[in-house]
């Protein structure tokens, strides 16, 4: 039981930050029908800035910095590549969004090396103990601040002019336009918002029990993409319950792997995706996703 | 034809829109071949025409809009008050007081009214204007004030219009587009839109209408531009234009000859009148 309720709080933890990262990808798609695979890549050149500079400025202005260096970085591929790329098909936008991740985390990798790189959190490995269950403080943290980034953007999406602007470009493009909606900054904002989360999200990815940031913390994001996948790619609703999916089933089943032996080692890296199949099967649009509507 | 252009460029000085020697393609596909024409200040002006003869583009062309449709102006330009507004971003259209209401209303469903509301406002960063326009939206719509947290999705096909037209008028706009905006509603409906539109111009905002139904935009207008297959057929006196048996025959589906074109052009495609010899009357409705 009480190994069950760690789990249970490191996995709605982790599955918080997912839901940061898989929210990136919901705003950049319904901002510009994007699936941005360049996603993993903005979340480590955050990462790497973080764990760069906290020992000269100390960590709150690092990450502060990281921030907006993934903000920035998520901008300029926008204005750089997705503006320029003259293609009709968005699904082409997506391989062109690959081929961005490639070059930015090639680059990345070789500055990173072999190196574990810590990000200098005040938390370290402290860990709460109420009872007899313990949980990292860590855990706890990035619970709070998900919960709290998460409710922040979601009350700017629904109630503020940047929020209307976007959910009338995401719903009809150029009815939009004809309002005098630029889609342009659109565009901008939501692929520096995606960025902008990216980082908050590695930062809590790379904190213990995780020993650092690595050239695999990368890799860690892709976690998010199923996430936002079953949870519907066009739901910032499916954003969230994807990523508390995804968190807890990885959470619980490597919390129970050995009682899961007959499925082979490393089963919890394997879950988020089988549960995201198994999803699909039932509803092809994800949990929360707008079908394409059909006429009667 | 002896029916003149009153609205021809340049005739009456700057002011309003002006549309010079358009021409409209897209890709090597040309849509508009050289159309000219006016819309006075304060003035209601129609643009007829059957599917195919360049009405949208039109409009797209005005709004900044042609790129949606991989479509570019090739020459020509549009003007607004004196102002070049063709090559300017559809946000720099509507900042300049021109707003189009798009065919098929096109209200963003998943949105709630107010919402529709509120997005037909972003153009404009006034607060003050935002609350007039607001103002003279429920006035002129008083049903989209009980709707207004209803999803517009679920709303029927003439408030939709209703609200698609009172989401542009939100921009204060000085020059407002409409497409086919009786398209698709009941008659009833389609009156009231129409009365909706006097209003609208009446209040001083000019109105540029494209229209299938030629007998409500006749009424409506003061004067008419007819557009066949990207060029302008026809233009004149709305008045003119309802009593030209050419207009007549072939769009509003009176035969001249018969002597029944005693209708007045609010009551629209009446196929004949009861002294036209039956069998005669079938061949003007499938003419018309």
């Amino acid at each position: 039981m009480i190994t069950f309720l760690e789990l249970l709080v490191n996995g709605i933890s982790v599955g918080a930050v997912y839901a940061l990262i898989a929210l990136g990808f919901v705003v950049i798609f319904k901002a510009t029908e994007v699936v941005n695979f360049a996603h993993a890549s903005l979340l480590l050149a955050g990462g790497y800035v973080i764990a760069r500079l906290h020992e000269v400025l100390g960590f709150w202005l690092a990450l502060l910095a990281g921030i907006a260096t993934a903000a920035l970085v998520g901008a300029l591929v926008e204005f750089l590549v997705i503006r320029r790329a003259n293609v009709a098909v968005r699904s082409v936008l997506a391989i062109v969004t690959i081929g961005v991740d490639i070059v930015l985390t090639t680059e990345l990798t070789r500055r990173i090396g072999t190196e574990v790189l810590a990000l200098g959190d005040p938390w370290r490995d402290r860990v709460l103990r109420v009872g007899e269950v313990s949980i990292a403080e860590t855990r706890l943290v990035a619970l709070a601040v998900a919960a709290a980034l998460i409710t922040a953007f979601l009350l700017a999406f629904k109630y503020t002019a940047w929020g209307v602007r976007m959910r009338a470009a995401a719903e009809d493009a150029e009815t939009a336009a004809l309002m005098g909606v630029r889609l342009g900054r659109v565009s901008l904002s939501a692929w520096a918002v995606a960025g902008a989360l990216a980082a908050v999200a590695a930062l809590f990815l790379c904190v213990f029990p995780t020993p650092g940031l690595d050239r695999g913390t990368g890799l860690a994001a892709m976690k998010a993409f199923p996430a936002a996948i079953l949870g519907g790619l066009d739901s910032t609703t499916g954003a969230l319950a994807g990523g508390l999916i995804v968190g807890l089933t990885e959470a619980l089943m490597n919390g129970y792997q050995n009682q899961l032996a007959f499925l082979g080692r490393g089963v919890g890296d394997v879950a988020p995706f089988v549960v995201m199949l198994a999803v699909l099967l039932v509803r092809p649009a994800g949990l929360f996703g707008t079908r394409e509507p059909a006429r009667v | 034809m002896n029916v003149h252009a009153p609205g021809s460029p340049g005739a009456t000085g700057d002011s309003g829109l002006t549309v010079r020697d358009l021409v409209v393609g897209y890709g090597p596909v040309a849509a508009l071949r050289g159309i000219s024409l006016r819309v006075p200040r304060g003035a209601v002006v129609a643009v007829l025409g059957g599917n195919g003869a360049g009405k949208s583009t039109l409009l797209r062309a005005i709004s900044g809009t042609l790129r949606f449709h991989r479509g570019g102006i090739a020459s020509g330009d549009v003007t607004f008050d004196g102002e070049r507004i063709s090559g300017v971003e559809p946000s720099g259209v509507v900042a300049r007081g021109v707003v189009q209401v798009p065919e098929g209303r096109r209200i963003f469903a998943r949105m709630t009214v107010e919402e529709n509301l509120r997005a037909g406002a972003l153009g404009v960063r006034d607060r003050g204007a935002n609350a007039r326009a607001r103002e003279r939206v429920l006035g002129l719509f008083p049903i989209l004030a009980e709707r207004s947290r209803q999803r517009a999705g679920l709303m029927s096909g003439g408030e939709q219009q209703m609200l698609a037209i009172g989401r542009a008028l939100m921009a204060a706009p000085r020059l407002l587009l409409l497409d086919e905006p009786t398209l698709g509603l009941a008659p009833i409906m389609a009156a009231r839109i129409a009365e909706t539109i006097q209003e609208i111009n009446a209040q001083g905002t000019s109105v540029l209408l494209v229209e299938q139904n030629v007998a409500t935009a006749l009424a409506l207008a003061s004067h008419a531009y007819v557009l066949e297959v990207g060029e302008v057929a026809l233009s004149g006196a709305a008045r003119d234009l309802a009593g030209d048996d050419e207009v007549r025959r072939r769009y509003l589906g009176i035969d001249p000859d018969a002597d029944g074109g005693t209708s007045a052009p609010g009551t629209p495609d009446a196929p004949g009148t009861p002294d036209v010899p039956a069998e005669r009357r079938t061949l003007t409705r499938w003419s018309a």
